[in-house]
């Protein structure tokens, strides 16, 4: 009985229309669910056995990439409830926190996340340094690999604001005064000022939106935060994707 | 089903130039690679990132049942906490710019390791200890990266656990509530140490300054040129520039710690537009 509602379910127009192939109980179908999935394909078809030993990669990256798509799911969820405007922003997150349903565990698990890709991001960074695996011809990789680690700060950092709290409000005024330093381009940095740079015209204006982090700020780091850097970090982790299956794995795999 | 050898493994005839080498059961065809050598994705390794995922689940879970994301009083542009912290992974930056200017600390010196670390896969050509865990074979390269990050991690700790009032130092058994004397501490420019204790006016101690910070970058680029041959032979001229670029300016990040921390000496150089 049972196994002829199966027969009649995998032999059917919609089924065959979804997955083209059936049960993965054989070579072909396991190699059909791999390489028709457009989630699972940017896996090889096959591994060498060794490659299912957890002590050359400790899964490092792939947990990062877990705690990116947990940040974006816990993230949107937030979003329904936030409004990136300096009278709402802190009792939204108090409302986040006291008042909604699971608002608190998300949020908890928002910040967690965040922590734990900053620090899984590095790990790693040092476990590929360790095993050399940037040497050529995969040198291009660990510089895209770089870049997605200044990404995760900078993401971070921009999240940081969000709450509107004196931690937020705070950090960000130190780190974003920072940028008034810049030589060159900055009004306090060496040859800002004989180069005519102000406090309405120079760097730290153009990231805040005024002298002093306000409602500009806000919205800024809102939108850097919730669409412009997850945008960026999206690209290039495909870019990094496809270069380690372009380049080859380094190790035993 | 995986590919099985079966034991019938036909030896090469020497008269011939080719030869049935063995025979095999299996259901896909494999080539340059041994029989057993590979298994499927799905499920093996497919099986492995799941379970990855629902651990890392399961322990954030379990650990926002015990710590929870900090909330402070709302935030109040006429009142500046103190100690102001940067988020963690800040505060090395942060604790930098005890010891150097903000245009440095604050900005140069970040883009400089995020370029030192990009240039990094181009400037190690040792061919050796790629696809394995290894100290022996790459002991100087492993040194780079550990020295940069064990300064990344220590003025983390020093900047989570040792500053208190004002960003002093604070040790974990002084009293967190009280002011330090700030005037306990005189930090003074290095070419005022050279006028007390060399006797020499202050333009000449502000050049004597200037020609060690220079003689710092020229000696240190000079000794492996001259003395350690092998070592700039494998990196030629552009790379060995670039690398020890770094290399000097890393080391001299320690030195300007320990001279600042021991010596309380503010600058190396003072020019008129930038200090270092």
């Amino acid at each position: 009985m049972l196994e002829n509602v199966k027969e009649k379910i995998v032999k059917s127009q919609v089924f065959r229309s979804i997955f083209r192939h059936g049960f993965p109980d054989n070579d072909l179908n396991r190699a059909y669910v791999v390489f028709s999935n457009v989630f699972l394909h940017i896996h090889p078809v096959k591994v060498r056995r060794s490659a299912l030993r957890m002590r050359y990669t400790f899964c490092l990256g792939g947990i990062t990439l877990f705690l990116f798509i947990m940040l974006t799911v816990t993230g949107i969820w937030l979003m329904f409830y936030y409004t990136p405007y300096t009278g709402l922003a802190y009792s939204n997150i108090q409302d986040i926190q006291f008042v909604i349903f699971g608002g608190n565990l998300m949020r908890d698990l928002h910040r967690f996340a965040a922590h734990g890709m900053v620090l899984f991001v590095w790990l790693h960074m040092t476990r590929v340094f360790l095993t050399g695996a940037y040497k050529a011809p995969r040198e291009f990789n660990w510089v895209v690999g770089v870049v997605l680690l200044v990404n995760t700060l900078i993401l971070s950092w921009t999240g940081y604001l969000l709450p509107w709290d004196q931690l937020a409000y705070w950090a960000v005024t130190v780190g974003t005064k920072m940028a008034s330093y810049t030589p060159f381009i900055g009004q306090n940095g060496p040859w800002g000022a004989q180069l005519g740079f102000l406090p309405t015209n120079d760097i730290m204006f153009m990231l805040i939106g005024g002298t002093v982090v306000g409602q500009n700020a806000l919205i800024r780091f809102y939108v850097l935060h919730c669409v412009v850097l997850p945008l960026v970090v999206t690209v290039f982790l495909a870019v990094h994707f496809w270069r380690i299956r372009k380049d080859g794995f380094s190790g035993p795999l | 089903m995986e590919n099985k050898v079966t034991r019938e493994i036909f030896p090469r005839d020497s008269r011939k130039s080719y030869g049935l080498v063995e025979l095999m059961k299996g259901t896909v065809p494999i080539v340059r690679k041994e029989p057993e050598d590979t298994v499927y994705v799905w499920p093996n390794l497919i099986l492995i990132e799941v379970i990855c995922a629902l651990l890392v689940t399961a322990g954030l879970i379990l650990l926002v049942q015990f710590v929870h994301a900090p909330l402070r009083s709302l935030a109040d542009p006429s009142t500046t906490p103190n100690p102001m912290r940067a988020p963690w992974y800040f505060l090395g930056l942060q604790e930098l710019l005890v010891y150097f200017d903000p245009w440095y600390a604050g900005v140069a010196l970040p883009g400089m390791i995020i370029v030192g670390l990009m240039v990094f896969p181009y400037v190690d050509t040792n061919p050796k200890g790629t696809g394995y865990f290894t100290l022996t074979e790459r002991p100087f390269a492993i040194f780079n990266y550990s020295f940069g990050f064990a300064l990344w991690w220590v003025t983390i700790v020093i900047g989570t656990y040792l500053r208190g009032l004002d960003w002093q130092w604070y040790w974990p058994w002084s009293n967190h509530l009280e002011h330090m004397n700030p005037a306990l501490v005189t930090l003074v420019p290095l070419h005022i140490v050279f006028v007390n204790f060399l006797h020499v006016s202050k333009d000449i101690a502000k050049g004597l300054c200037d020609i060690l910070f220079f003689a710092y970058f020229a000696i240190g680029m000079a000794i492996p040129y001259f003395f350690m041959r092998k070592f700039y032979d494998s990196l030629g001229g552009a790379r060995y520039f670039v690398f020890m670029l770094f290399f000097l300016s890393m080391m001299g990040v320690g030195f300007k710690i320990i001279l600042r921390l021991l010596f309380n000496i503010k600058y190396i150089v003072v020019t008129p537009w930038i200090n270092v």
